[in-house]
């Protein structure tokens, strides 16, 4: 069995994010970049996969400048095989993506695609969907327990209500919540293994497809600053401030 | 069970200027040689603070094409200012009468951390093996009491050292010779020079802390290249310190202020001090409107010569900042910590070909242009334990008519934590409140420095006496924790004495300071600590 697993490098959900003063996107210069979180839950589960004997490979794919290639060795030092990496330069929308993601899975007909439910940085929480709707296998989001059996797999989600557990046929795409696991640290040697590991380079541009951006972005602006709160002397007080002021009751 | 354990002729601790630099230029003078470099932070650069007006010298010499390779070193110095501070006075001094070691007309406005991730690039161009995220947190000896390497973090260790799910050992690395270069107050460093008695007859080494924002400013209040620094106000004239404003590329201002930690008054904060520095009427007006975009905060080296330690031990070498190479009255120290690795390269590549010792280090170094700058430094610092006027006397004989040649070294009398007076014999200090725009708190400032460490890990700011803070430390000096550590890990609650250590920037501040040394300094989990971009 193959697993293709998709990885993306995003700003580190430790920066403080800093938006440019045209409105026209935030600062990625000076900024420390690391793997979106649930990608990371992605490739252990994937690499667990293969340690437990079932899957055979795990490819990790990146789609993005050539600093990609460092999320891409990250995740073949956790344990990936091989690396693919979909050099473009410029923002691709998730439905780019995924038509991306969907031209590679035709050439390495991979069993599972694993990602991460959705990315911190514009949390669209649309490519594995849309991946799935386009190569019309059937998905499983917001994973949080996965056991692989022979012709489907069986997946543990988080939903509103609680847990809901599907079993869907492989091949299949799943997008994984941070709780599926704790990502490994990367050891020393394997770091240095990872290096050697093959990564194949495409250029987004030859793969014919149409990644035309479909949204317009009119602007980004810095959510509202927090007031700062009041204390209220009695409950009376509290329950007229909630009903004439915030007018929430 | 044996740890795990890689071989490589040469393993360095820390990618700071020397580290990288000593690894450079080992590749150039031999290519053959494996070397790694472990670095704690996330990134090569991520735990990186300095000012930083750059002087080419030792750069020129390890790569004389950096002009030409897109190094990060683009604005040049174009003005120079030096301000005395009243309280809402301010006396500009003029600039020819500066000493020489102040001017900086050939120097760059950099930044230390952009400059590192792009000698990073250079190494490993040449084959160097970079390791982020991997602390060095044990020295390893061989039989004979040499040292043999280093041994790296244990990660995924819970709170009570029980192991994780991801548990993973640290790995042991030998070494024909270790390079320690973890700057100021290294862990390791501090360790090594105590075994190996380095600082035998030395001064006690002497410390500052430096705080340092990034702000942004309109056009108008922005002059690329102008450099300014200032003494004074806010501090009182025993306090030794002053602030550096550096006009950089892209309308940002380096702004910071060092303070020496010899300061005596325990009621002193030194992160309030340099909020209170910029509400003076002729430095507010530079930043109002501007916008806050980083802080940060760094324990450095202000001893100079007298309290440099020998830099040389069996199978190791200390350099850099980690040793204190800094030069203070220039306040600089990218440029002599550059120059002690090129150094450090070439005694190792005659260690390891021709059998020769690594004492040979000390005399290479004596002749470099590092130590004669050193030297002529030397007595700058200690005249100013006779207050800011005689100091500043003093200093103008001694740099100006004597260029340093003075026949004589003035000593380095206490080590910083010896300083602090009891706190019922010293003013309190009443700080102004943050507004929030020009001046702010400690919960804001971490904020930006992107610090984070794994919740569920030991922590790494160790007591040798749990009970010291409260039964002595409170009661003598009022718990002078609370106000030196720039980021609040420490606080008093309910009469406890609590450790925020998932907040520590790495400064060390506390490790020198604590009056009874109380407080140790160890490594966290691999990539925790700040997140610095291009400070």
């Amino acid at each position: 069995m193959k697993i293709l697993v998709a990885v993306k490098r995003v700003i580190d959900y430790n920066v403080q994010i800093r938006v440019k003063e045209d409105g026209s996107g935030v600062h990625t210069d000076n900024v420390k970049m690391s793997t979106n979180p649930p990608d990371d839950n992605a490739v252990e589960e994937s690499v667990k996969l293969k340690e437990s004997g079932k899957v055979k490979e795990v490819i990790a794919i990146s789609i993005g400048e050539d600093k990609a290639q460092e999320t891409i060795r990250k995740a073949l030092a956790i344990g990936a095989d091989k690396g693919i990496h979909v050099k473009a330069d410029s923002y691709i929308e998730p439905l780019g993506i995924a038509k991306i993601l969907k031209s590679i899975v035709e050439k390495e007909k991979p069993d599972m695609v694993f990602l991460g439910k959705q990315a911190i940085d514009d949390d669209c929480n649309q490519t594995g969907q849309m991946l799935a709707a386009m190569l019309n296998w059937p998905q499983a989001t917001f994973t949080s327990k996965v056991n692989l059996k022979e012709k489907s797999v069986e997946i543990v989600r988080e939903i509103d209500e609680g847990l809901e557990t599907i079993e869907v046929n492989l091949p299949s795409v799943v997008s994984c919540d941070l709780r599926l696991n704790e990502p490994r640290f990367a050891s020393l040697p394997n770091i240095m293994k990872a290096k050697k590991k093959p990564m194949e380079q495409i250029n987004a541009k030859d793969l014919g497809l149409d990644l035309t951006n479909r949204i317009q972005q009119i602007k980004v602006d810095e959510p509202p600053k927090r007031k700062a709160g009041i204390k209220v002397a009695n409950v009376a007080e509290l329950v007229s401030k909630l009903k004439n002021e915030a007018k929430v009751l | 069970m044996a740890r795990e354990a890689m071989e490589y002729d040469v393993v360095i601790v820390g990618a700071g200027p020397a580290g990288l630099t000593t690894a450079i230029k080992l590749k150039q003078l031999d290519s053959n040689l494996s070397i790694c470099i472990l670095e704690k932070g996330s990134e090569v650069g991520a735990h990186i603070l300095s000012g930083n007006v750059f002087e080419t010298q030792a750069l020129d010499e390890l790569l004389p094409n950096w002009k030409n390779e897109n190094a990060p070193i683009k604005t040049k110095v174009s003005k120079e200012k030096f301000l005395f501070l009243g309280k809402n006075s301010s006396l500009s001094w003029p600039t020819w009468l500066l000493p020489a070691v102040q001017k900086n007309h050939k120097n760059y406005i950099i930044s230390l951390a952009n400059l590192c991730r792009w000698l990073a690039e250079q190494a490993e161009k040449l084959g160097v093996e970079i390791f982020p995220g991997f602390p060095a947190s044990e020295v390893l000896y061989n039989e004979d009491g040499s040292v043999k390497g280093v041994a790296t973090q244990d990660m995924g260790l819970d709170k009570e050292s029980n192991k994780k799910d991801t548990f993973q050992e640290g790995m042991d690395l030998h070494a024909k010779v270790t390079v320690f270069s973890e700057g100021c107050r290294g862990h390791l460093g501090k360790q090594l020079i105590k075994k190996f008695n380095l600082d035998k007859g030395k001064n006690p080494q002497q410390y500052g802390i430096g705080l340092k924002e990034i702000w942004e400013v309109s056009e108008q209040q922005h002059q690329e290249g102008l450099v300014m620094h200032t003494a004074g106000w806010p501090l009182d004239k025993n306090t030794y310190g002053g602030s550096f404003i550096y006009h950089a590329e892209n309308r940002q201002i380096y702004l910071g202020y060092v303070i020496g930690l010899d300061y005596q008054n325990p009621h002193l904060s030194p992160f309030d001090e340099f909020q209170r520095f910029k509400t003076h009427p002729s430095i507010r007006k530079m930043f109002e409107g501007g916008k806050r975009i980083s802080f940060g905060a760094r324990a450095l080296i202000e001893g100079g010569i007298q309290s440099l330690p020998k830099m040389y031990m069996p199978g190791a070498l200390l350099i850099g900042c980690d040793a204190g190479t800094l030069n203070m009255p220039k306040i600089k120290g990218s440029h002599t910590a550059m120059k002690s690795g090129i150094i450090a390269a070439e005694t190792i590549i005659e260690h390891i070909k021709d059998k020769v010792d690594l004492s040979i280090y000390e005399k290479k170094f004596k002749e470099s242009w590092a130590y004669k700058e050193l030297y002529a430094a030397r007595n700058v610092k200690p005249s100013f334990s006779w207050g800011l006027i005689m100091g500043i006397i003093f200093t103008g004989i001694d740099q100006i008519l004597f260029r340093g040649k003075l026949p004589f070294t003035l000593k380095h009398k206490h080590a910083d934590h010896e300083a602090l007076k009891p706190a019922d014999q010293m003013p309190k200090i009443d700080y102004p409140k943050p507004d929030g725009k020009l001046t702010f708190d400690k919960t804001s400032s971490v904020y930006l420095t992107g610090t984070n460490h794994t919740e569920n890990q030991p922590v790494h700011l160790k007591l040798k006496d749990p009970e010291l803070p409260i039964k002595y430390t409170l009661q003598k000096y009022d718990e002078p924790a609370k106000r030196y550590c720039p980021v609040g890990v420490y606080e008093i609650q309910q009469e406890k004495f609590v450790i925020n250590s998932q907040n520590c920037i790495h400064c060390k501040t506390c490790d020198i300071k604590e009056p009874s040394q109380n407080i140790i300094w160890v490594t966290p989990e691999g990539g925790g600590g700040p997140k610095y971009g291009n400070m």
